[in-house]
């Protein structure tokens, strides 16, 4: 593959396109809501309406306003349908041949779309995903050429470091110094390792990115392996995201015919493979050394850091493990520079993060936002609210490990440091809004059952410690419980955090603690008297 | 390998930067709690016994997998450690069936001898015992769930010194449960040569000789840090 030759694919691809375009959302969520049924027909009503030559229906990855969908997206015509039905998707070709369309509309200048800043989700919902072509048309694997062409390893890695991109999985640690540290490490072969083991309750980003805009990713990879010198990336991806896989298998498969990925990239030396790892359903594999156990084949359970996978990684070589959304964000900072990325976001935390906004909220759906962006912006303009006018609560960050805001500290800036300062996290993007209706104590409640289910059992306290927090908590929700054991379960909390062995025990019980010193009235409601204590 | 220097509770030690904390603590006669530690097979820092405090970080590290740095300064017994350790021990009593009186490693358990050590005369969490199967199908040894704390020395003996790898840990949290060969009978693994490694390793009653009562069980662990410097200059 050269450079004339992929910019004769984008060519080819664009003087193919046809004057409108119809975009069908086929990503999970939609496809569940008949997506696949909605696209026939809308196919079948281009061909009855003889409009072939014109109109073209194209499949593409999600738009973002999922709690509406399925949507259909005419962009030169600036329409957005939500709710289509196969019933009504004809008349959105009618529309387009002078007729009316009976299907809903969403308003493209709302808040939820004007307000959201596109970086790693630039092609969601606009190319389809499965045709490599398209990606390449929208400037795809350019980026990839560039640097194996004109930029030094560590001039990619200088270049990640000025973006001041930071991990997306939720820690934050700086990607750069991560991306130098496996460069330096010594090492006869390193790897790569995209971390899609998405797993918060109500998280969905990922998800869609993978669907949505899997080259993306793949190319994001291969800069990494040029970047520190390895050869080989693993996605990992849960089995729950079927069509995720089937997506990366295909890109994989068409990347690698065209030469994008294999040996001798770009007619260099670089050599370069993507291979798939499927997981088989446990939370804690999201945990970076749980992760590699299960990529060799062992049980996933994490071990003690140091060393870092950095260091010792897969099979104990230097690895590189980067969340998918870190590593989405690699292609836009190569072709627009480190400096332009550094340009958006807070201080500290730099670009753009992608929410999956759920609960309570009116416009349920993925959105990406400039890092420094208030909840209160989030939850208010871009969500529109509660759905039935019902005040709003709280909004919880991070899923089991992060916590609660309470609505009195909506205007705290979504970044990773505010995110800690008020006791929660950014976590990997679940945002999930609560409503006046919600019991806190019954939140932190679901989020300890989802630890106890999910603890891998090699540390005692996350093991048992969880069982016995969860325990407590039904007590106190069963109203049987008296101060004295919401004091051990403030002592449980504390001994958790300190003393288990990964990030899973260690933040386990973040949702507990978070709830108790904003809500801890509601704890306080629950209780029993003491034996012989006076009521006032 | 760079020679190093550092403090453990105030005294000052030397120490090659491969070794470990507890490498470390051990030989300057710095006792540090352990169970899950066995002199011999690699180390997991699963059990947490041996968590210190290193200055500068506000983390607790493992003694047994962290690995010492010069100039390091660690406590091994503050307040807030022997709670923790005490904690740690009462979840663990908590956890399954663990009555002394009617084991037959009473008297020489390492669970017991720390529940001793660290003062621990009552357990203050609700007792959760899980229904656990007990399996006594070998010919010679027995296994009863009830007293397992999961520690993976059974797991670790047999896979890293007999080279079997019979046993293994099936399902995950405090649904965890060790198990043989496939998930089968003990009796039914094929792998399992019935030395009986796993039985001298295991800190409680958990793995027992058939035959013995109350309080007879006892564990013999000499061969393992022999056998553990054979593999080691084999390698």
């Amino acid at each position: 593959m050269l450079l004339e030759e992929l910019t004769a694919i984008a060519e080819k691809t664009r003087s193919e396109r046809k004057e409108i375009s119809v975009r069908c959302c086929m990503s999970s969520g939609c496809i569940s809501s008949q997506a696949e049924e909605i696209k026939k027909a809308l196919e079948m009503a281009v061909t009855e309406k003889n409009l072939g030559e014109k109109v073209e229906i194209r499949q593409v990855g999600c738009m973002g306003l999922c709690g509406k969908g399925p949507i259909v997206s005419v962009e030169s015509e600036g329409l957005i349908y939500s709710d289509v039905t196969p019933e009504n998707a004809a008349s959105i070709i009618d529309a387009l041949a002078g007729g009316k369309a009976v299907a809903s509309q969403a308003d493209p200048t709302h808040p939820f779309f004007t307000r959201q800043m596109l970086v790693v989700r630039s092609n969601g919902g606009r190319i389809d995903p499965d045709k490599i072509e398209d990606y390449i048309e929208a400037g795809g694997y350019s980026a990839l050429y560039r640097v194996i062409h004109e930029y030094a390893p560590d001039q990619v890695i200088n270049e990640v470091m000025k973006s001041g991109l930071r991990g997306r999985g939720g820690a934050g640690f700086p990607s750069g110094l991560k991306w130098s540290t496996v460069a330096k490490a010594k090492g006869d072969r390193k790897y790569i390792v995209c971390n899609g083991d998405e797993g918060d309750p109500g998280a969905f980003m990922d998800r869609s990115i993978l669907e949505g805009d899997p080259h993306v990713v793949i190319e994001g990879m291969a800069i990494a392996g040029y970047a520190v010198g390895a050869s080989l990336g693993y996605i990992y991806v849960r089995a729950e995201y079927p069509l995720a896989i089937s997506r990366l298998q295909l890109a994989i498969k068409h990347a690698k015919r065209i030469g994008l990925l294999g040996d001798g990239i770009f007619d260099s030396t670089f050599n370069f493979n993507v291979e798939i790892r499927i997981g088989a359903g446990a939370f804690v594999c999201g945990e970076e050394t749980a992760l590699i156990a299960s990529i060799e084949g062992r049980r996933g359970q994490p071990r003690p850091r140091p060393p870092f996978p950095a260091e010792s990684g897969l099979w104990g070589r230097p690895t590189l493990i980067n969340n998918v959304e870190s590593l989405a964000n690699i292609v836009p900072i190569i072709n627009k520079g480190g400096e332009w990325y550094a340009s958006l976001g807070t201080e500290k935390s730099k670009g753009t993060k992608v929410f999956a906004l759920t609960g309570k909220i009116r416009n349920n759906g993925l959105i990406e936002v400039p890092m420094g962006i208030t909840i209160r912006q989030i939850v208010e303009d871009l969500g529109g609210g509660t759905p039935d006018g019902k005040k709003i609560k709280a909004v919880q960050t991070g899923g089991p490990s992060g916590g609660c805001i309470p609505v009195e500290l909506f205007d705290t800036p979504v970044d990773y440091e505010s995110l800690m300062k008020v006791g929660s996290i950014m976590g990997s993007g679940g945002m999930v809004v609560m409503d006046e209706d919600t019991n806190m104590v019954d939140v932190a409640k679901f989020y300890m059952e989802f630890c106890v289910e999910e603890s891998c059992g090699k540390c005692i306290p996350c093991r048992v410690g969880t069982v016995q927090m969860l325990n407590l908590l039904k007590m106190i929700l069963e109203r049987k419980a008296t101060i004295r054991d919401l004091e051990a379960l403030e002592e449980l909390c504390e001994m958790v955090q300190n003393t288990s062995l990964c990030g899973l025990g260690q933040t386990a019980p973040n949702p507990v603690v978070s709830t108790l010193k904003y809500f801890r009235n509601e704890y306080l409601e629950l209780l029993q008297p003491l034996p012989g204590e006076i009521i006032a | 390998m760079a020679v190093t220097t550092l403090k453990i509770d105030g005294k000052e030690v030397s120490a090659n930067e491969d070794e470990t904390i507890l490498d470390v603590a051990f030989q300057a006669g710095i006792k540090i709690p352990t169970l899950c530690h066995i002199e011999g097979l690699t180390d997991i820092g699963a059990c947490r016994m041996c968590i210190v405090e290193v200055a500068g970080s506000n983390k607790l590290q493992p003694a047994c997998t962290t690995k010492v740095k010069d100039g390091m300064e660690i406590t091994t017994q503050t307040a807030r450690l022997k709670k923790y350790r005490k904690m740690v021990l009462e979840m663990l009593f908590s956890e399954r069936n663990h009555v002394c009186a009617v084991c037959v490693s009473n008297g020489n358990c390492d669970l017991q001898t720390l529940a001793v050590e660290h003062d621990l005369t009552h357990v203050r969490m609700p007792y959760l015992y899980p229904k656990t199967e007990i399996d006594a199908s070998h010919e010679w040894f027995a296994l009863d769930q009830n007293r397992c704390v999961l520690c993976q020395r059974c797991v670790r003996v047999c896979d890293e010194i007999e080279g079997a790898h019979v046993w293994d840990v099936s399902g995950r949290g405090v649904q965890s449960r060790v198990i043989t060969g496939l998930n089968e009978p003990w009796a039914d693994s094929d792998t399992c040569t019935s030395c009986g490694k796993c039985v001298q390793v295991c800190p409680t009653g958990a793995l027992s000789n058939k035959g013995k009562a109350t309080g007879e069980m006892t564990k013999h662990r000499e061969f393992l840090p022999y056998l553990a410097q054979r593999r080691h200059d084999h390698k």
